[in-house]
């Protein structure tokens, strides 16, 4: 990233195909089921199992991101797990969003004033 | 979702406005889509510092600002952008960037047909027009939103959805071009990297309520930090899948039981 590396040049038809392929790829990523299976009705095994969609795959998607924050290296810190927890205690018990939110972050940023 | 308070307030001001109307049979969609915005708004803190880096790391790459903006219009998913840019630097075959980006994206598939149930009676124009704006963001919101509102129409949940939409998408375009013109992002020492983690936990944790749901989610944790060195993503999907089996097998046997 700093001019002494400075990066060779991307080519232009690779950079056009990725973007292209990308875009209509993610967009067929995220059409699948909208656009295909549309208001036919799935089975119930199916619809049983898309219930659990959010549950499931937002936890996982944060998960990493708690224990190992890219902001730090990698590194586990104390800072963002008190506050991932004390967000997750808030959500679970109190079940208000917004507290949720503004609880983690106050957390968070008192920890990063006192641990640093 | 209603992030805590505003519920009272919105539901107050509907009937005000509709006191006509039951409050039951209302199906307008105007408030709805106010409250998707309000949702959404949070996400400003997450999309900005994340799209001004991937302007900035575009830029460094060599690309034009109009192109650095072109990527994140076409394909508006910042971890499979910032994948295949990284990867296109490295002097990677072009196919090898492509189907990394994608493999990253294939949560996408998960959360379209996540909202199928809700979304698949519309138009297949609009259904292709969420389609193209589903996100993270714009997933968790809507999904957490709808699952508590089932008496909603159809039209009220795409407009709730198009509501989030606004304040996320067309930030993640513009700030892309001012990361790409400044050369800058907002510091780190503001720590806004982990905003992501603390909203969706904070939307993701009133939802997990039954034996069920927090195995689910449980199950998801325990195997995206074990699958957390897969390539692609893979950790990811395998978590998410293996959370969504426990979750059914789980409420099947409860179901089973009564």
């Amino acid at each position: 990233m700093t001019p002494e590396t400075l990066p060779q040049s991307i080519d232009r038809v690779d950079l056009w195909i990725v973007i292209v392929g990308l875009g209509l790829g993610s967009f067929l990523l995220r059409f699948a089921f909208l656009g295909l299976v549309g208001n036919r009705q799935m089975p119930e095994w199916l619809l049983r199992h898309l219930r659990y969609t959010p549950v499931a795959v937002l936890p996982a998607l944060v998960a990493p991101l708690v224990v190992w924050p890219a902001a730090t290296g990698g590194d586990m810190d104390p800072a963002r797990m008190t506050a991932a927890l004390v967000t997750l205690a808030i959500g679970v018990f109190l079940r208000r969003t917004l507290l949720a939110i503004l609880g983690g972050l106050t957390v968070l940023y008192l920890m990063l004033w006192l641990v640093g | 979702m209603d992030l805590g308070l505003p519920l009272d307030r919105a539901q107050a001001s509907r009937c005000v406005m509709t006191s006509y109307a039951e409050p039951s049979a209302d199906t307008s969609t105007r408030p709805v889509f106010l409250q998707g915005a309000r949702d959404g708004a949070p996400f400003l803190l997450v999309v900005a510092p994340f799209a001004m880096l991937f302007g900035v790391v575009a830029t460094e790459a060599g690309l034009k600002v109009y192109e650095a903006l072109i990527y994140s219009v076409a394909v508006i998913a910042g971890a499979s952008q910032f994948a295949s840019l990284q990867l296109l630097r490295d002097g990677a075959p072009v196919i090898v960037a492509l189907v990394s980006a994608l493999a990253v994206n294939l949560r996408m598939a998960m959360y379209s047909a996540s909202l199928t149930p809700y979304l698949g009676e519309a138009p297949l124009w609009k259904r292709a027009l969420a389609a193209y704006f589903l996100v993270d963001q714009s997933y968790a919101v809507s999904i957490v939103t709808f699952a508590k509102r089932p008496e909603w129409t159809v039209s009220q949940r795409l407009a709730y959805f198009f509501g989030v939409i606004l304040p996320i998408c067309p930030l993640w375009y513009a700030m892309t071009v001012v990361g790409a013109l400044v050369g800058s992002t907002i510091p780190p020492a503001l720590a806004l990297d982990f905003a992501l983690p603390i909203t969706f936990i904070a939307m993701v944790a009133p939802m997990l309520m039954t034996l069920a749901q927090m195995s689910a989610a449980v199950v998801a944790i325990v195997l995206a930090l074990i699958f957390a060195g897969l390539p692609y993503n893979l950790g990811l999907l395998i978590a998410a899948l293996a959370g969504m089996v426990t979750g059914a097998a789980i409420e099947k046997r409860m179901e089973a039981r009564k």
